[in-house]
């Protein structure tokens, strides 16, 4: 495509970007103007809640773009006390490491049948995968919640990480799914000429090259697993078993109309920071996978 | 994808037909996976169907005891929430769940295919608004929910840029602006990020042909981009659908439960449950199953939304289209 867009074009010298684009009716001020626009659209709101967590309590109501007097108070508050932050952010990763292993685990398996193996019903197969995901949570809640009940295991980790499972299987299976279609089939055949099994292929050869999107599936998968709030809501009551997202919705102060506003943007920043750098460090593989991993 | 199959060997695995044999290993290795989905999906589905059914009762028996379980009551239970002396309520959450996703989702897809050729144009900078947009969406629901709390508080932000004294987190329609506002922001630059994947498939030939034949940067905008992202966006777009009508942390933590104006089913489904009212609450759940199902049905079968197919696939029909029968749909 490259190729031939070039080629169509000789009379241009040397294109600086591998796709040559020329329509620039915005204009430079324009393009400036609508990457500004984009960024304090998405940055503006995650901004105030920096500033906010690093104000004192007493100025947490000024509207200054940057503290009066910078503080680490709220975050302070945060680890004392009896909310017991730390606790749940140690429960957010062991629920959504667990759930984020346990997903992969079988979605690889499941990812190399449907990617590589010859068999009847494949596209019902798929078809159940994707109706899966479109499951709403609820509608797994409130059944579990009474079984759960029933063999005690509310205020379990597994409580959470098996109706977790519910939507991050069909994430890990879709995904990784569509990244073995995209490699070539010509090495594991190659090895298997050669001698190689069908599980030698796979695990000398596929796995290794597959190692990208197993990561970007591992990163999508752990971040919507993190992100639960709802299972780990209604699974748990116990604060010595609750994860993140639900501590913080909990944080309550003196009185009912004198919200710890401080300490809940400070517990904010808290949860979400490990994500913005895994962000900053992955984004081209997050997008890779949100975007040909279809639309999960 | 380069090498042309010129010579029909037994190269590809697509190529062959099924032997048992693999049919066998595919199931060896399906069947974990769905053995788990059997219990985290299929099991919820049946029990909620079949606990939909029963009511929770103590009453007393002919001898005059105390008996308390469950009383199978036919649909009475869905009869109750549609025409009971409760059923506002479930017609003001299903309106509320219905008015947060179609106006959310219809600003999402507005903004989110303006931010979409905004960066498809733009080339420096393109690292850092790739990070940028990811912000939103990588927030968890519950966090953004406090957030936007933050802003929309009566002596936050929002008022004294406003220079209003608007109450946005009690109650009222004032609510409802807050949280379409806190959906909107975390969603609509994940429909800009899947729009633009659309848009950089798009050859520039088609573009150069519609200028020479003088057409201009909005006619091009709707008779080239539009109809070209058109697959990524219903897709897109029906995913951010479902995921709307299941709504529950962002009202839950913005606003409150019990908050009349922001209840969603999955509010009023999660309330019941938590009052032990199992039966209804089940209902609530099929109800909402229901109406996903019905959307997903909408787009997949009447608009053609190719939900399966995306991808790779694709491409492979394109490149292939007489071995491409069936495989995706």
């Amino acid at each position: 495509m490259t190729a031939t867009s070039v080629a169509a074009r000789p009379a241009v010298a040397a294109p600086r970007t591998a796709r040559p684009r020329r329509r620039s009716r915005l204009g430079p001020i324009g393009r400036v103007l609508a990457i500004i626009v984009i960024a304090l659209y998405c940055l503006a709101p995650f901004y105030w809640m920096i500033v906010s967590s690093l104000r004192r309590t007493s100025d947490i109501f000024d509207n200054s773009l940057l503290p009066t007097t910078w503080s680490l108070e709220s975050y302070a508050q945060v680890f004392s006390g009896s909310s017991n932050f730390g606790r749940a952010l140690l429960n957010s990763l062991i629920v959504a490491t667990t759930t984020t292993t346990l997903a992969l685990a079988l979605g690889i398996f499941a990812a190399y049948a449907i990617s590589r193996l010859n068999f009847r019903f494949k596209s019902a197969i798929l078809a159940i995968v994707i109706a899966t995901s479109m499951f709403p949570g609820i509608s797994v809640v409130v059944p579990l919640l009474r079984l759960f009940s029933d063999i005690g295991w509310i205020n379990t980790y597994q409580a959470m990480i098996v109706p977790s499972l519910s939507f991050a299987i069909p994430l890990a299976v879709w995904n990784l799914t569509t990244f073995m279609k995209q490699l070539p089939y010509d090495l594991e055949e190659a090895a298997m000429i050669d001698g190689a099994t069908k599980w030698q292929a796979f695990r000398k050869i596929l796995l290794p090259l597959a190692a990208p999107g197993v990561f970007t599936t591992a990163i999508l998968t752990f971040i919507h697993s993190w992100n639960e709030f709802i299972i780990a809501l209604s699974m748990v009551n116990d604060p010595a078993v609750q994860t993140a997202t639900v501590a913080i919705s909990k944080f309550t102060g003196a009185s009912e109309f004198e919200a710890p506003y401080g300490q809940q943007m400070a517990a904010g920043v808290i949860v979400t920071i490990p994500l913005v750098i895994v962000i900053l460090f992955f984004q081209r593989r997050i997008v890779e996978g949100l975007t040909s991993g279809a639309t999960k | 994808m380069t090498a042309a199959p010129i010579v029909p060997t037994l190269k590809t695995p697509r190529g062959r037909s099924t032997t048992p044999n693999e049919g066998r290993t595919a199931s060896l290795l399906l069947s974990p996976t769905f053995l788990v989905l059997a219990l985290v999906i299929l099991y919820p589905l049946l029990s909620a169907v079949y606990q939909s059914l029963f009511s929770a009762e103590s009453g007393l028996d002919e001898q005059g005891f105390v008996v308390e379980g469950d009383v199978f009551v036919g649909l009475r239970n869905y009869l109750d929430i549609f025409a009971g002396s409760e059923s506002g309520r479930f017609y003001n959450a299903l309106w509320n769940t219905s008015f947060f996703t179609f106006v959310s989702v219809a600003l999402e897809t507005v903004i989110g295919v303006a931010f979409a050729v905004a960066m498809n144009r733009a080339f420096r900078g393109r690292g850092f608004l790739r990070a940028a947009v990811l912000v939103p969406w990588a927030i968890p629901t519950a966090v953004s929910g406090l957030l936007w709390r933050w802003v929309f508080q009566s002596n936050g932000i929002v008022n004294t840029l406003t220079g209003t004294q608007v109450l946005w987190t009690a109650e009222g329609f004032a609510s409802q602006v807050a949280v379409i506002t806190a959906e909107v922001w975390k969603t609509a630059p994940f429909i800009g990020l899947l729009v633009l994947a659309g848009m950089q498939i798009i050859p520039e030939e088609v573009y150069e042909a519609a200028k020479l034949d003088g057409a201009n940067a909005w006619k091009q905008f709707w008779s080239i981009t539009l109809p070209m992202v058109r697959p990524a966006l219903l897709v897109a777009v029906l995913f951010r659908m479902l995921d709307s009508l299941r709504m529950f942390d962002l009202p839950f933590v913005l606003i409150g439960p019990r908050k009349e104006s922001v209840e969603t089913l999955s509010i009023l489904a999660w309330e019941s449950s938590n009052q032990l009212e199992y039966g209804t609450a089940s209902a609530f759940s099929i109800i909402l199953l229901l109406y996903v199902a019905a959307i997903a049905f909408v787009f997949i079968k009447l608009l053609g939304a190719d939900v399966v197919g995306s991808g790779a696939e694709r491409k492979q029909r394109k490149a292939r289209p007489a071995a491409a029968k069936g495989v995706s749909r």
